[in-house]
């Protein structure tokens, strides 16, 4: 059979993930050599450098949406997981306990203070503090920590009557002093070169100061020194640098037959504001022949605005009076993402540090093959 | 000032804002009937019928028992005589209480802490006779009685929530168990069937019909029964040598012509009149003709010995008549008192137990239906424990006559007779009774032959819901070995008043059920009122003494019936029936009397006695309810309580019985003209454990009984005291959650207050197989972050005892190496011989270094003096996984010995294997624990916390599931609590819930587009997801797991131990080696079932074939034929046991492949 190339609009059709009532079809890319009889779609980094963009929506410290487009799945994935599992962050991972006799154990509070993240310089935090590794040694631990591998914090809270509460007071954090033991009573301790890094506004603090880490009742005590190492967040979830860190595709949105009237208004409303727009058919498209507009002038007519707003969500699926009149789609290639920072990096940063990531590990691995085939 | 109101944890529900309804909001009681309920818990309670069982029994009861049994006198001083004229249960007390101590008065807590008994002491009144002048003596110590928590006698009665804080006691805590011995005792609810009733049962081999009633008096129990067996009616009775014919035993009773008895029992019907004719043939044929032939009839067939016990051994024998006398009078249907030996009334009684016979004959309708709820009693607490006081209080009046005829027996006696001294001392026997009864849960009442078992249990606290759980169980009387289906079957007579998904499986599979919740218990009521109104009420109302057989009979007549006797006659049964009515709900009578008319006997029956079991109805009159708008408001104002309302003739207890006379409306829509009542609330028919489900009504029935016995399994919050307290083995979740999705019964029940669960997002996917078979999935991160992070902790108690001879156990300090540093075992403890609290404890480490004396019998007398060393005796941790000390008690018992209680702890994060539950009797196990990367994840970054396979969906129908997650993830998105209610008999709209979820940008049902995190290519079907409540179980991975290659053998088998608690190996059952046999594996077999287990090398003589010992044969003499050869120790064992019984064993060894030469 004689090799027909594939036209503009099956080209185009490849690249969209059908989103049907029940199922999601086409969902795998199938651009690569030997899927398309006669076609070759090898990877090519001149069209890639072409095609891909990378487009941002927002950009806060704490989090960033962009779009990736053009590139592969798996390629997305992969920064997707590395932001969540192997980008260092330092958190609170041995806790030194001198007392505690708050209701809470040992281990719960132990769990607690891991979990709540802190931020810091950033060079002293991404450039001066490496790994530290726990010596094959037990005994030879004392020996491990160093300024460039440790941060040591402490947090003492004594729990007293408040002489100056109100008589017949019963909130107590009135009624007493350090009834709560919050985020930000955690001190930090800076030993050698961590004055250099860690000093004024660059302290190693809690992201958020208002994290309740106890209750305390007087009498009560909590005098506890922390050390803080990095990790990954394949390790413990407590060193993931996000949140939450995703993509979802570019929804689109075909609407194949007018849609008019009331019948417009019903599909509006089966979107989130913004995505479906109302407009009044022209004179011109009522006039022009085969559109479906015909007779139709001045009426309302449904029109996709901003498809990226949808959360598809299918609703138009599932009304009869749509049927065959449009037709809902993903783009295979259009990732946006969604990154929430836990604060100790900026959300921008973790996703070029994933990028840095991956190079990295690409440029091992080349290596480990090169020395395979040599 | 007016007192504060109770902070009962019911305010929520009364609040003028509960439900996001306002005070101002129309109220509809269609909508809002409901909210008696709250009222009805608040003034009832779940286990309000033990503590109002328990208060009746040391309020009223006592005293009753103590009036009954109130005088003593002498045999041998005429003249001495001692009463005792009250007794009274006062507040608990510590019994080492001493003058040097500023308070006795004791908490729970204390009891539990100090393994004492919390109860109170009991005091009488007593009057006697010295010197002919009587002394009044008040006051005086007679025993002690366990106090049941929360009830008036207890120290939380009517303490409010900071009281009890102070106290260390939980508020939401049900109370109504004991604590003996500082463990926690349920008596359980025991379900029997009723006494003093006539039951007709027909026996199935024979094809007789047979009417029996058990009749209990304060002296005897015992069961009468009417039997008719082909054609002949007979009565019989424990007491009679053979049964005896009918007219025989009714002209025994009081003279009664022939006519009289034939009117009695068949009144003017030819059909019964012919039937019972043929039995005057039986008198006749005895010759017995009048009351004194009858009487020496019965009189010769009354066994002897039994009614031979109670009298003086040189009475005179009495003749038959008498004889037959006495067992009419006070044997046989013992309940029915003969007053100046007036026979009629039993006569009326018996001839109507005969009617009954000779009904059921004709008609097998009319047999009685022995698993009716109605034809049931439920004995609680209170009344068991008044069953054996009485028994204690008989014995111990029996001993202090002992006592007093033992000083009295004295020749010269230098003073007078004073009993003071005597009671408190041999009260005491009272107090042990009671409270080894409760330990053991061994119920023994010398006078009925009762002897149960199993009565208590300890109190399940394993979760907040398995305590509450065990507070209304009821344990059935049936053995649970016999195959009957019947007692097991859920009766339709239970509706309301029993939960019908709460009973275990198994074996006790509907014998022990469960109380729904608005179910209550009656306690006796003072028959004498009620007597008293029944010939007021309606004109013509006259005793039914007066009657005779024919008037009784008259079709229109109705006898009315006190507690199963007939009492009355009256010719107008529904205005009896309905004016009776109307004086209860006035409050002229008690509320928990019951009345119901039976057209097929045509009676009227009343029933004032304890044990019935019923709940609330709203009343409907003229097809209006009673329960109108503003009485709901007075209720949210807090300006009424349900028994305003119940004063207030709106609402009225039915029991299962007078249900039958009833016609009671789901709801308002459903009232006719005819309708007599209205339900409070569908969803009451439920139990508190099974309260927890939500939409258990889309559920398939099997899967809410599943729940019912997880939902005790579950680990969470067991009470606001849990870390005060020491129990043996508690289970607390770290992070416990309100589930999202709640019901009423959660918030009745206070389960929102104590969870056991967490709300995790469960998205529902086949994913990487290690989820087949109801393996779960679950999100490492999530786990990471707490999830299912569980505590448990272990008591290790040791009590340094002392010995007769002066010595006692003691601490020693931790043992020291030849550098002078601790020894690795004794790293936890500290200088005192306890282990520090915070310290790491691991395997083989001692927490308490106790150390007893090597000598505990000499006297220490002149010469007679042991060694003063001490052997170490400590307590160590055995468990492989290592844990943390978190509590070290010390204190003192009652008996004055110091005791150590150690309490240690274990984190746990969910592993593989440990088991999950959602609430809908959907367990299964962690399959796999996957990175979050790994997890898919959906348009909005939400990662599941659990991944659940689909394939448990169809087969189980679990539809409540599903709509649990609906509906929770609505209320999640919209942030709307309110809308995550699951009430079961509630339509719900879902609907709605569809309508939420597409609002806020999600799929109509529930399910959405997710992405895989491995591949990062969507998956090809929209995945359900949301929240949904899960439940980690008890059984874990850490206390299962178990290996063993080598280890300790049983010393008289030398076979490996068994079980994990001693290391034990695996056993190769019967099953597994016929398999092996099968297959021909016979080097396999040799190895599992000798070699790696009792292999012995033993020495054989081949000449005689006996065992030889170190190559030589004792037998023989000679070293000549001994061999040696490898066996199983058993065998070797076996062999030489049956020698030891003179059995001959001989072995002839040969070669089975015999060297080539």
């Amino acid at each position: 059979m004689p090799h027909r190339p594939p036209t503009k609009e099956e080209l185009e059709a490849r690249k969209i993930v059908g989103i049907n009532e029940e199922t999601v079809t086409n969902v795998n890319s199938t651009d690569f050599p030997h899927h398309y009889a006669g076609e070759d779609h090898a990877w090519d980094l001149e069209a890639f450098r072409r095609e891909f963009r990378v487009e941002f929506h927002q950009n806060d410290p704490y989090e960033a949406s962009f779009s990736l487009i053009g590139c592969h799945a798996s390629i997305a994935n992969a920064f997707r997981r590395i932001m969540i599992a192997d980008i260092p962050t330092l958190a609170i991972e041995t806790v030194f306990i001198n007392n505690n006799t708050s209701v809470i154990q040992d281990e719960v509070l132990a769990h607690r203070l891991g979990l709540i993240p802190f931020k810091g310089g950033k060079e002293g935090l991404h450039k001066f503090l490496k790994w530290w590794k726990k010596p094959a040694d037990e005994s030879q631990i004392n020996n491990s920590y160093y300024d460039f591998n440790t941060v040591s914090l402490r947090l003492e809270v004594k729990c007293e009557e408040n002489p100056d509460a109100a008589p017949g007071e019963t909130d107590p954090t009135k009624l007493y002093k350090h009834a709560h033991v919050y985020a930000r009573d955690i001190e930090f301790c800076p030993v050698g070169r961590q004055h250099k890094y860690f000093s004024g506004e660059n302290a190693i603090r809690p992201v958020n100061p208002d994290i309740l880490i106890a209750k305390l009742r007087p009498g009560q005590e909590i005098s506890l020194s922390m050390h803080m190492h990095k990790g990954v967040g394949s390790d413990h979830a407590k060193f993931s640098p996000v949140a939450t860190a995703s993509y979802r595709l570019l929804p689109v949105i075909d609407i194949i037959e007018p849609i008019l009237g009331k019948d417009a208004e019903k599909f509006q409303k089966c979107f989130p504001k913004g995505v479906i727009g109302l407009e009044r058919v022209t004179k011109e498209e009522a006039s022009r022949k085969g559109s479906g507009y015909e007779g139709h002038e001045g009426e309302l007519k449904a029109v996709v605005v901003d498809p990226m707003r949808d959360t598809v969500s299918r609703e138009c699926l599932r009304h009869p009076e749509f049927k065959g009149k449009v037709k809902l789609g993903r783009r295979r290639d259009h990732f946006i993402f969604l990154v929430e920072s836990t604060g100790q990096w900026e959300s921008d940063a973790i996703f070029l540090e994933a990028v840095a990531h991956l190079k990295k590990r690409a440029k091992d691995i080349e290596k480990q093959v090169m020395n395979m085939v040599r | 000032m007016a007192p504060a109101p109770l902070d009962d944890g019911f305010e929520a529900l009364l609040e003028p804002f509960y439900n996001g309804k306002k005070l101002t909001d129309p109220i509809s009681t269609k909508e809002d009937k409901y909210q008696l309920l709250p009222a009805f818990l608040k003034v009832k309670g779940l286990v309000k019928q033990h503590i109002d069982s328990y208060n009746f029994f040391v309020e009223h009861e006592i005293k009753d028992i103590v009036r009954a049994n109130r005088s003593i006198r002498s045999d041998q001083e005429k003249d001495f005589w001692l009463e005792f004229t009250d007794i009274r249960v006062l507040t608990p007390t510590r019994n080492d209480y001493s003058d040097f101590k500023a308070r006795d008065e004791v908490t729970p807590m204390e009891c539990r802490l100090r393994d004492m008994t919390y109860a109170a002491p009991v005091v009488v009144d007593i009057v006697y006779s010295r010197d002919r002048k009587r002394i009044v003596r008040k006051d005086i110590p007679l025993c002690r009685i366990p106090v049941m928590l929360k009830s008036s006698k207890c120290v939380l009665s009517k303490a409010t929530n900071a009281q009890m804080e102070i106290m260390n006691e939980c508020p939401l805590d049900p109370g109504g168990y004991f604590i003996i011995n500082g463990t926690e005792k349920v008596i359980l609810i025991q379900e029997q069937l009723s006494k003093n009733r006539v039951i007709v049962e027909a026996d199935e081999k024979t094809g007789g019909v047979q009417a029996s009633v058990t009749s209990s008096t304060h002296e005897r129990k015992s069961k009468t029964y009417v039997i008719l067996k082909k054609d002949r009616i007979v009565l019989n009775h424990n007491v009679l040598v053979e049964p005896i014919p009918i007219v025989i035993v009714l002209k025994a009773l009081g003279g009664l012509s022939d006519y009289q008895i034939l009117e009695l029992v068949a009144g003017g019907d030819a059909l019964y009149q012919d039937d019972f004719l043929v039995n005057f043939d039986e008198a006749t044929r005895a010759g017995v003709f009048t009351q004194q032939q009858a009487l020496e009839y019965i009189g010769l067939r009354v066994k002897m010995g039994g009614s031979k016990k109670g009298r003086s051994p040189n009475a005179p024998r009495r003749s038959p008549v008498e004889e037959g006398l006495d067992a009419l009078t006070n044997l046989i249907i013992a309940h029915i008192t003969i007053e100046d030996l007036d026979f009629y009334p039993k006569a009326i009684y018996i001839a109507m137990m005969v009617r009954r016979v000779l009904m059921a004959a004709h008609n097998p309708k009319l047999i009685d239906d022995r698993d009716f709820v109605g034809n049931k009693r439920f004995e609680l607490a209170g009344q068991l424990l008044s069953l054996l006081f009485e028994d204690q209080f008989k014995m111990f009046i029996a001993s202090l006559k002992g006592n007093m005829e033992y000083f009295f027996k004295k020749p010269n006696r230098t003073s007078a007779y004073d009993p003071v001294g005597p009671i408190s001392s041999q009260g005491q026997y009272i107090t042990q009774g009671l409270n080894r009864a409760i330990q053991s849960g061994n119920w023994t009442v010398r006078r009925f032959n009762m002897n149960r078992a199993g009565v208590t249990h300890v109190l399940s606290r394993l979760s907040y819901i398995s305590a509450l759980g065990m507070m209304t169980r009821i344990s059935s009387q049936f053995e649970k070995t016999r195959k009957v289906s019947g007692p097991r079957a859920l009766h339709p007579s239970q509706w309301g008043m029993l939960c019908t998904s709460d009973t275990p499986e198994g074996e006790a599979c509907g014998l022990v059920k469960n109380l729904a919740l608005m179910t209550h218990i009656t306690t006796n009521a003072d028959e004498e009122p009620v007597k008293d109104c029944i010939f007021d009420l309606v004109p013509g109302v006259e005793p039914i003494r007066v009657f005779t057989g024919s008037e009784m009979h008259r079709p229109g007549s109705y006898i009315i019936h006190l507690n199963g006797t007939p009492f009355a006659l009256t010719r107008h049964p529904k205005q009896f029936a309905a004016r009776f009515r109307t004086l209860r709900r006035r409050g002229h009578i008690s509320p928990f009397v019951s009345i119901h008319t039976n057209e097929h006997f045509s009676a009227i029956h009343i029933a004032t006695d304890e044990g019935r079991i019923c709940r609330p109805y709203i009343i409907v009159k003229d097809g209006k309810s009673r329960l109108k708008p503003e009485h709901l408001r007075l209720l949210q104002l807090g300006k009424a309580s349900f028994d305003d309302f119940l004063r207030l003739g709106v609402v009225e207890y039915l029991d299962v019985n007078e249900e039958n006379d009833a016609l009671i409306a789901m709801n308002e829509d459903e009232i006719t003209r005819a309708t007599t009542h209205m339900e409070i609330e569908p969803f009451t028919i439920l139990g508190a454990v099974a309260g927890l489900i939500p939409f258990p009504h889309h559920n398939q029935s099997p899967r809410n009984t599943y729940q019912c016995a997880m939902g005790k399994q579950a680990i969470g919050a067991i009470a606001y005291n849990q870390f005060n307290r020491i129990d043996t083995l508690l289970y607390t979740l770290v992070y416990p959650q309100r589930p999202m999705v709640i019901t009423k019964t959660i918030q009745l029940i206070h389960y929102d207050k104590l969870p056991a669960g967490q709300n995790a997002t469960v998205v529902v996917m086949s994913y990487s197989g290690y989820d087949i078979e109801d393996a779960l999935v679950l999100n490492k991160a999530s786990c990471d972050r707490g999830f299912g992070r569980c505590q448990v902790f272990r008591k290790y108690t040791a009590e340094l005892q002392q010995y007769a001879n002066g010595r006692k156990d003691r601490l020693g300090g931790p043992q020291k190496d030849e550098e002078g540093r601790t020894i690795a075992k004794h790293a936890c403890l500290d200088r005192d011989g306890l282990a520090i609290v915070g310290y790491q404890i691991r395997s083989g480490e001692t927490m308490i270094m106790k150390e007893t004396p090597v000598d505990v019998t000499s006297t220490g007398i002149g010469g007679d003096r042991g060694s003063d060393a001490y052997v170490p005796a400590p307590v160590n941790y055995r468990i492989n996984d290592p844990a943390y000390i978190d509590k070290v008690m010390v204190s003192n018992t009652e008996k004055n010995t110091a005791i150590i209680k150690v309490q240690t702890r274990q984190t746990r994060r969910p592993e593989l294997g440990d088991k999950f539950s959602s609430r809908h009797g959907q367990k299964g196990v962690v399959g796999i624990i996957v990175n979050q990367e790994d997890m898919p994840f959906s348009d909005s970054g939400i990662v599941p916390d659990i991944i659940m396979n689909p394939h448990g969906f169809p087969s189980r129908m679990t539809v409540g599931k599903l709509f649990e997650c609906l509906t929770g993830k609505a209320a999640v998105v919209a942030g709307r609590p309110d809308y995550g209610f699951g009430d079961a008999f509630r339509s719900h709209p879902v609907e709605e819930m569809g309508r939420v979820l597409i609002e806020h940008g999600f799929s109509w049902e529930g399910k959405d587009y997710f992405t895989s995190g491995i591949t990062g290519n969507p998956h090809e079907a929209y995945l359900f997801n949301g929240p949904i409540y899960y439940q980690r179980l008890k059984h874990m991975v850490q206390d299962k797991m178990h290996s063993r290659s080598r280890g300790p053998r049983a010393i008289l088998t030398r076979q490996p131990t068994e079980g994990r608690s001693r290391d034990g190996g695996l056993r190769l059952g019967e099953m597994e080696r016929d398999c092996l046999i099968a297959y021909g594996a016979s080097q396999l077999l040799l190895e599992r079932l000798m070699i790696s287990s009792d292999a012995t090398q033993v020495d054989v003589c081949e000449a005689c074939g006996l065992f030889g010992y170190k190559g030589f044969c004792q037998t023989c003499q000679s070293t000549a034929n001994v061999t040696q050869m490898t066996m199983p120790y058993a065998a070797k064992l076996l062999v030489q046991e049956l020698i030891s019984m003179n059995v001959g064993v001989r072995m002839q060894l040969e070669d089975k492949f015999p060297h080539p030469r």
